[in-house]
């Protein structure tokens, strides 16, 4: 056969009604680039948010978890019950890994770790005049820092060079700087929870985008922070690592486990009460975007229900000179499909234009502009829904109309 | 009707006890142990009164009302208890269809309706299927619509493609419900000397329902029902 007969009637009846074809592509084409739309701005936020974590926390930490003491129980012997009453605090004396340089060599040895670094964190106070203000002094090395934060796109003022090997520099937040009223070049005076008093001068400023983080903040040397906290140049409190792929922290974490007896930390369950509005955001999503594509696929079966009733005498006179009831189910079904393509691609293409487009648009605040890109994996699930759902929308008339029974058609 | 008497031994069509119910209002037996032959290159006609059950014999002939009693054999072959896909495949190279209404596709030029069954069957090329189309037109004297819409044409020109769609893959039986029920004397006398031609040169068989009396006494034999049996 040269042409397929049930294309040709198919195709023949999409011609003659192009007004109705037309129509119901219009909804495919509305459902699916709403889908693409909507799935695109859902996935560039998720990796807009990501980011905004990767910016001050690794993929995984390091440290050691305080531990609590165990109440002594007393030797119970039949009659003579001696009870030693205990209330439960916090045993640990000393913040420290121990022998950190050797976990660090070991970590940065496995082959998932990109890279890792130590860091002293020291609870302080900034100070100036009587004025004052509680911060964390993160003690770091800041090129590594920075490879792994991306530290300088932060700075505000100053420079990260500025630090490097400058016991009495300092990088402070924002947010501390227009509390204190602090400029580049001032000199803080910093009191640490152990009663070390340093005084320090600012070599920059930096604005994280998070307030809280503005405002407590601050970055100085390992050797600096050791000094802070009274302690030797042994003293690490946490080895932060990133790893070839942040979304199997968690398997890399356990994986990190075996080899230390300290706290192992995958990012996932640091900031886990973001993640579980990832969820929640998805469920959201998936619910409102499949919805405007069911609809779409309703107005395909209506269209094709409408359809079949109208031509019930062809339907009739098909079957009479020979079309089986699957040769009807073709024809018809091939009309949705041949919708649900159309549609798709415009809906596919729509999509496209609105994410080109939005992501130029500034939407304000620190995200910039819509945090919209091309994901691959939309457009192809896109693609599978609309052409999924318009040919099971088209299906069940189609079966409906390979039922009539042509005999109460003739006989009318 | 010598033609009809020198091919008596070939049997195309033969019905045995065919017998049916229908359930609505109530079960009702419209026909009750129908039995006869219908031999090659004959024209026949189906008479009888309204509700004597003739159109429900014919369309338990067609293959599309399967469900009857008793069993219909075309070709010497058992039809009865076949699956549907079956059955589609037989009506279409084996039997063609007129109607009192011509039911030709809207969307379509006349010409494309009588090749659709052609294609269906898928035993020519499409030009050839084109060609045979034009032939059967120019038979049936309406080659000059070809391309028309069916909805341009008149109403015994309409017929007339429709039968040639019925001619198109050469059926051995042509079956007919009321065929020339919409039509004026002049149509009437066409289409009928079409059928007496068919039967005569090509050797198909006829077999049409019609309540025309003077439609069935020219046909070559007419079996009259009544409640549901032959009675002639």
């Amino acid at each position: 056969m040269a042409r397929n007969v049930n294309l040709d009637i198919a195709l023949t009846h999409l011609l003659t009604r192009k007004r109705q074809t037309i129509v119901a592509a219009l909804g495919v084409t509305i459902g699916i680039g709403m889908y693409i739309f909507m799935n695109s701005l859902m996935a560039g936020f998720s990796r807009y948010a990501r980011n905004e974590i990767f910016k001050m926390n690794p993929h995984m930490k390091i440290f050691r978890e305080d531990e609590i003491s165990v109440p002594l129980d007393g030797h119970s012997t039949e009659g003579n019950t001696m009870r030693v009453l205990i209330n439960p605090a916090i045993t640990t004396t000393s913040k420290s890994l121990l022998d950190p340089q050797r976990l660090l060599e070991n970590v940065r040895q496995i082959s998932f770790i990109t890279n890792a670094m130590p860091q002293v964190n020291v609870d302080v106070f900034y100070n100036k005049g009587n004025s004052q203000c509680k911060g964390i002094a993160n003690g770091i090395n800041i090129a590594e820092a920075d490879a792994m934060f991306n530290i300088g796109s932060t700075i505000l003022s100053g420079s990260l060079e500025a630090l490097q090997g400058n016991l009495g520099g300092i990088i402070i937040g924002k947010g501390i700087a227009e509390k204190l009223n602090l400029n580049l070049g001032d000199n803080l005076t910093i009191s640490s929870s152990r009663g070390v008093l340093k005084i320090m001068k600012i070599v920059g400023v930096f604005s994280s985008g998070n307030k809280n983080t503005d405002e407590s903040k601050s970055y100085v040397n390992i050797a600096a922070a050791q000094q802070l906290a009274k302690q030797g140049t042994t003293y690490i409190t946490d080895i932060y690592a990133n790893t070839i792929n942040s979304n199997q922290a968690l398997e890399f974490a356990q994986n990190v486990q075996t080899i230390t007896p300290y706290k192992v930390e995958a990012w996932q369950t640091t900031n886990s009460d973001l993640l579980s509005g990832d969820v929640i955001r998805d469920i959201m999503n998936g619910t409102v975007s499949m919805t405007i594509l069911l609809i779409a696929a309703f107005g395909i079966y209506n269209i094709m229900n409408m359809t079949i009733t109208q031509k019930l005498n062809d339907i009739a006179i098909l079957k009479a000179t020979g079309f089986n009831g699957s040769d009807i189910v073709g024809i018809f079904l091939r009309e949705s499909i041949f919708m649900g393509i159309l549609g798709t691609v415009f809906g596919l293409a729509i999509g496209a234009i609105c994410i080109s487009v939005l992501s130029k648009v500034y939407v304000g605040g620190p995200i910039g502009t819509f945090p919209i890109y091309f994901d691959a994996k939309v457009f192809f699930r896109g693609a599978f829904f609309g052409i999924g759902l318009t040919a099971l929308a088209g299906y069940l008339p189609a079966r409906k109309a390979a039922n009539i029974d042509p005999v109460s058609i003739f006989r009318k | 009707m010598s033609l009809a008497n020198t091919n008596a031994q070939s049997v195309v069509l033969s019905a045995r006890s065919i017998g049916k119910y229908f359930y609505t209002p109530e079960k009702l037996k419209v026909l009750k142990d129908v039995q006869f032959d219908a031999y090659k290159g004959e024209f026949l006609t189906l008479v009888g009164k309204s509700g004597s059950g003739k159109s429900t014999l014919l369309y338990c002939l067609s293959t599309m009302d399967t469900d009857y009693e008793g069993d219909l054999f075309i070709d010497g072959e058992r039809i009865t208890g076949k699956h549907p896909t079956q059955l589609a495949a037989i009506r279409n190279h084996s039997i063609g269809f007129v109607f009192q209404f011509h039911y030709l596709l809207p969307e379509f030029s006349c010409l494309k309706n009588v090749m659709i069954p052609a294609l269906k069957l898928g035993k020519y090329a499409y030009k050839e299927v084109e060609e045979r189309a034009y032939q059967k037109l120019e038979i049936l004297g309406v080659q000059d619509q070809a391309l028309k819409p069916a909805s341009k044409l008149s109403g015994g020109q309409q017929q007339r493609v429709s039968i040639a769609r019925a001619l198109i893959n050469d059926p051995k039986i042509i079956m007919c419900d009321e065929p020339t029920g919409n039509l004026d004397s002049k149509n009437t006398q066409i289409v009928f000397d079409i059928f007496k031609q068919l039967a005569q040169n090509n050797a198909q068989t006829i077999i049409a329902v019609t309540h025309d009396t003077d439609f069935a006494a020219a046909s070559d034999r007419t079996i009259e029902l009544a409640d549901g049996r032959i009675i002639n």
